[in-house]
């Protein structure tokens, strides 16, 4: 195993980079700082011919560690893919010369950041070895969807046409879910004018001609124990045994509840004539196509639907949200009496209506029939004579009137099944178990019963974090289906509120996330962001003292303890973001190609000109998500910024150790630069909670830069987004400047 | 005439939106406006001034139930015709037929405004033109000018003096119309005919009786 270790350089000249960089001298650094064994030029090192001249070295002459001193490690990754050896970037073409103006006076300076990057790249790829990839995997490729309803039986039924197995466990007796009670579902194809059939019958008939599906009805998940490829999932029947079965990954699909309709007296809930959505549908089922008659068996000659019941309420005590699908909703409800007989009033009272896409046109089919839409708020709804009074603000006609009707429809909203929520556990331990019946009522709003869905067996808790409003939604402009349970994904109007022909979208897309995610599990790889790294974090337990840092902050509870309550990780689980490696306060996490080591050994390797040549040096970690990309954009924008930084990526702000702070600043740097994305909830994390956790670590170092008798400002942390490209720059040299008028670092040169 | 609007309150019960579906010309697109507002932004009058109501909310108000209002706004009487909401209406709403077919229905059931000014040009112009088949310049400018009395007439006749001259000199006006009955066309009863089935056509299309 432990082979001869043979270190090799390589100097690109191409790009202009030999024209604008001193080659020769970048050898000699290579050589003799960088002590590698072998260093070559090339003339345009990633054309095939350069390539070539690598592998030649790596399969004939021995090298194991390759330095590449040529552009961006996120440009031609294609060309220099060495998956044998351990390697590593310098970063000379977006990170020195695109950065920096082609003159005589920035010569100097310009050679010497290349210089530093050369230096960097040596020290760097001494440090690493070769990520051998996970070899703790388990190989099941059957996906796990848990509740039959529209998302779930999509999300079976798509996995199954890859090819792959589906257990798809129902806790009630039948498929379906909230669709099977509708009558019909708004249209999803031409010319989306009436309503249609709701679409389950023929997804329950598909499921059960599949032989790739296996259905559990009546059943839940009493435990989920393992990892991504090897998770032992119980499954509770009813009547019956409880199961075990092998599972890749899983897809949790529970779908939603109607907002309990009995919290909203004000709007009539709690007499007969008055309905939501759900109990009009059922009322318009049992009518099945004829005149809808109410619970007492009168026909319904008058409907007025209240748009927004409980939702979108600024006071907080109902649904903040608007859950998207209502509006269509009643539309589809009052064409259900319409198309009945086009005598009964039919009435929308709606602040805006919400008919996103085709929708619009099915309103105006509504218009067509007769569908009187007023826009108003409803501020009661009375019992009168033998129905309901809906006292409204008519906001058109900025009038206080009153519409009667034998029937009214609250549109409530969704809230999601999301099972425990986990943060607020482990926010208030000590709390007993909360009552059954009383305590409920006095819940929070969109606080779902405290039964857990998943049975996780992870040290962190039974169910998938929550983000907003109980929704397990991640972050939905960059990545959409990512939870924070590795290869756990939530689909449908769990995830946010969803139509139906979202919902079946969404349960498309997290299949196929899941099928990529149970893939990568068996090969030992990592899934987004880092889908396909290798590498995994280790632990050395020796010197570990059980703080349990790293099982607390790893945002994907990857880790859990052992018997002796050390920590145990789930490498596939893991999602490579050094978070713990970061936390640890005795530093014994690594991975093998990023490490405490691996940093620190590059920045003190770069060179630290002392006090008086008036050059000083600032450090900058950039996360490798957004400003580090962000940077290699400003090079390819010709955006010029200060010679004096030299930037090392990090995989998220979170595996920031603050070890790297203080040996910075204690090597004489003048000042450290973090730049992270977005924290808390308008979050821009790729790891969700890393650059939030590791902002907290560093708010602590403060404290000790005061006892090194340090200013403040020589730690600088920075906000920063992939499209700060022009912005950035400019903030770069402001600190700089600052950095000058404080000062030399008194560290410099001890 | 007012009985007939007491016929028309008693077919139509409560159901205003349908009266004017059913009784104005091209009422029946009332109901597919979406508020949005385009017509009002659009209307080159300057209706906050002069209009009882935008088109939008006449709109509403007929959904809304508001029969006497409706009727008896100048709003449709101050449409100037120049189809720039009709043409800009996301919703297709022909809104400017909409207009003259609500002012047609309350004239018809003798709901319109009195002495409004627009409303006495209509019928002041009907009248003349279908009198002789031909319209009466002189005449017609008459009616108008002395409309509000002898005073106010002579008042308007002096300011538009130059007009009035220039017009005679091309030949455009004939004083001499004003004495006698004016020119005619040379088959008056064949227009009165025609006038008189078309009348019959349009009543048998909306189902009413003469
Ligand atoms: S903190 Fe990040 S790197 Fe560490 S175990 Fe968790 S997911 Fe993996
Ligand atoms: S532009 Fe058309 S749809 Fe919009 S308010 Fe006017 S009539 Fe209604
Ligand atoms: S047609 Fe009539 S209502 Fe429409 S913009 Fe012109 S004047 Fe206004």
């Amino acid at each position: 195993m432990a082979a001869e270790k043979k270190h090799a350089a390589y100097i690109c000249k191409g790009c202009e980079l030999g024209n604008r960089l001193d080659a020769a001298s970048l050898v000699k650094i290579a050589t003799k700082e960088g002590k590698m064994q072998l260093v070559r030029e090339h003339d345009f090192l990633c054309s095939a011919d350069g390539v070539a001249m690598i592998q030649n070295d790596i399969d004939n002459e021995g090298v194991t560690h390759i330095a590449i001193c040529a552009c961006s490690r996120r440009a031609k990754t294609e060309a220099f893919n060495f998956p044998t050896v351990a390697m590593s970037r310098g970063n000379l073409r977006e990170g020195v010369i695109w950065i920096r103006p082609d003159t005589d006076e920035a010569r100097e300076t310009t050679q010497e950041m290349a210089e530093d990057y050369v230096r960097m790249a040596c020290a760097e790829v001494k440090a690493m070895t070769v990520p051998s990839g996970n070899q703790n995997t388990g190989t099941s490729k059957t996906l796990l969807v848990v509740g039959g309803g529209m998302s779930g039986m999509t999300s079976a039924l798509e996995a199954s046409k890859t090819g792959y197995k589906v257990v798809l466990v129902e806790k009630t007796g039948a498929l379906g879910g909230w669709a099977a009670k509708l009558w019909k579902r708004v249209p999803n194809r031409e010319p989306f004018k009436a309503p249609m059939d709701n679409g389950v019958a023929d997804l329950v008939a598909q499921i059960e001609a599949d032989s790739n599906i296996k259905v559990y009805l009546n059943s839940t998940i009493a435990k989920t124990a393992g990892a991504p490829g090897r998770f032992k999932v119980d499954i509770a029947m009813e009547s019956g045994p409880t199961v075990t079965e092998d599972i890749g990954a899983i897809i949790q699909a529970t779908g939603f509840n109607l907002y309990d309709m009995n919290k909203l007296s004000h709007l009539g809930a709690g007499q007969a004539n008055v309905v939501d959505q759900g109990g009009l549908e059922a009322l318009a089922k049992a009518a099945n196509g004829g005149i809808i008659k109410r619970a007492d068996g009168k026909e319904v000659k008058s409907v007025v639907f209240v748009q927004c019941a409980g939702q979108r309420d600024a006071s907080k005590t109902h649904l903040e949200y608007c859950s998207g699908h209502c509006c269509a909703t009643s539309v589809k409800q009052a064409m259900y009496f319409k198309d009945a007989n086009p005598d009964v009033d039919t009435m929308v009272i709606y602040t805006d209506l919400r008919m996103p896409g085709n929708n619009e046109d099915f309103y105006r089919s509504a218009q067509n029939k007769g569908v009187i839409f007023t826009k108003g708020v409803v501020s009661g709804v009375e019992a009168s004579g033998d129905g309901c009074s809906v006292k409204f603000k008519d906001l058109i006609l900025n009038d206080d009137t009153a519409a009667s009707a034998d029937l009214v429809v609250l549109a409530t909203g969704m809230v999601p099944n999301s099972g425990v929520n986990i943060d607020a556990v482990a926010a208030a331990p000590a709390e007993a178990e909360p009552a059954e019946e009383g305590a409920e009522a006095a819940a929070p709003v969109a606080e779902v019963k405290p039964i857990s869905i998943l049975n996780l067996d992870y040290r962190q808790g039974p169910d998938m974090p929550q983000f907003k409003h109980g929704f397990n939604d991640s972050h939905f402009i960059c990545f959409p289906y990512e939870t924070r349970r590795t290869a756990i994904y939530a689909a449908g109007p769990l995830r946010r509120p969803m139509d139906i022909a979202q919902t079946q979208e969404d349960a498309t897309g997290a299949a196929m996330k899941a099928i990529q995610a149970m893939e990568n599990a068996g090969l030992g790889k990592a899934a987004h962001p880092r889908s396909g790294d290798l590498s995994f974090p280790t632990v050395r337990l020796e010197g570990c003292t059980q703080c349990k840092r790293c099982t607390v902050e790893c945002p994907f509870g990857a880790i859990d303890e052992d018997e002796k309550r050390f920590p145990l990780f789930n490498e596939s689980r893991c999602r490579r973001c050094g978070t713990c490696m970061g936390a640890c306060p005795v530093r014994v996490i690594s991975f093998e190609n990023y490490s405490v080591n691996t940093v620190g050994a590059q920045l003190k390797a770069v060179d630290i000109p002392d006090e008086f040549s008036e050059k000083p040096r600032v450090l900058i970690l950039a996360c490798e998500n957004d400003a580090y990309p962000a940077l290699d954009m400003a090079g390819m924008n010709r955006n010029a910024y200060d010679p004096y930084v030299r930037v090392i990526p990090v995989r998220c702000l979170g595996s920031v150790n603050t070890i790297w702070i203080t040996d910075a600043l204690n090597s004489g740097y003048d000042g450290v630069m973090l730049m992270g994305c977005k924290h808390g909830e308008q979050y821009q994390c790729h790891f969700v909670k890393g650059s939030e956790l590791g902002r907290y670590r560093m708010s602590k170092v403060y404290d000790t830069l005061k006892g090194m008798n340090l200013e403040e400002e020589r730690l600088m942390d920075l906000e920063v987004a992939i499209t700060d490209i022009d912005t950035l720059p400019q903030k770069i040299n402001d600190y700089a400047a600052k950095i000058v008028e404080m000062g030399p670092s008194p560290f410099k040169g001890l | 005439m007012s009985d007939m609007n007491q016929q028309m309150a008693e077919r139509y019960r409560n159901n205003f939106l349908k009266e004017i579906e059913e009784q104005a010309e091209m009422g029946d697109w009332v109901k597919m406006c979406m508020q949005c507002g385009v017509c009002s932004g659009s209307c080159p009058t300057n209706f906050h001034a002069g209009w009882d109501h935008p088109p939008q909310e006449l709109f509403m108000m007929i959904r809304a139930g508001k029969r006497d209002e409706v009727l008896e706004s100048n709003s449709m009487w101050m449409c100037v015709s120049c189809y720039n909401c009709y043409v800009r209406c996301p919703r297709k709403v022909p809104i400017t037929h909409i207009m003259h077919g609500i002012a047609e229905y309350a004239y018809r059931i003798g709901r319109a405004p009195k002495n409004q000014p627009t409303q006495f040009l209509s019928k002041t112009f009907w009248d003349n033109a279908t009198k002789t088949g031909r319209v009466n310049e002189v005449k017609l400018t008459q009616s108008l000018y002395f409309k509000n009395g002898i005073m106010d007439g002579i008042k308007q006749a002096m300011a538009m003096q130059d007009v009035a001259l220039g017009l005679v000199k091309a030949k455009r006006l004939n004083p001499m119309e004003a004495l006698g009955g004016g020119h005619k066309c040379k088959d008056i009863k064949g227009i009165h005919a025609m006038l008189d089935k078309a009348r019959e056509l349009e009543n048998k299309r909306k189902g009413r009786t003469a």
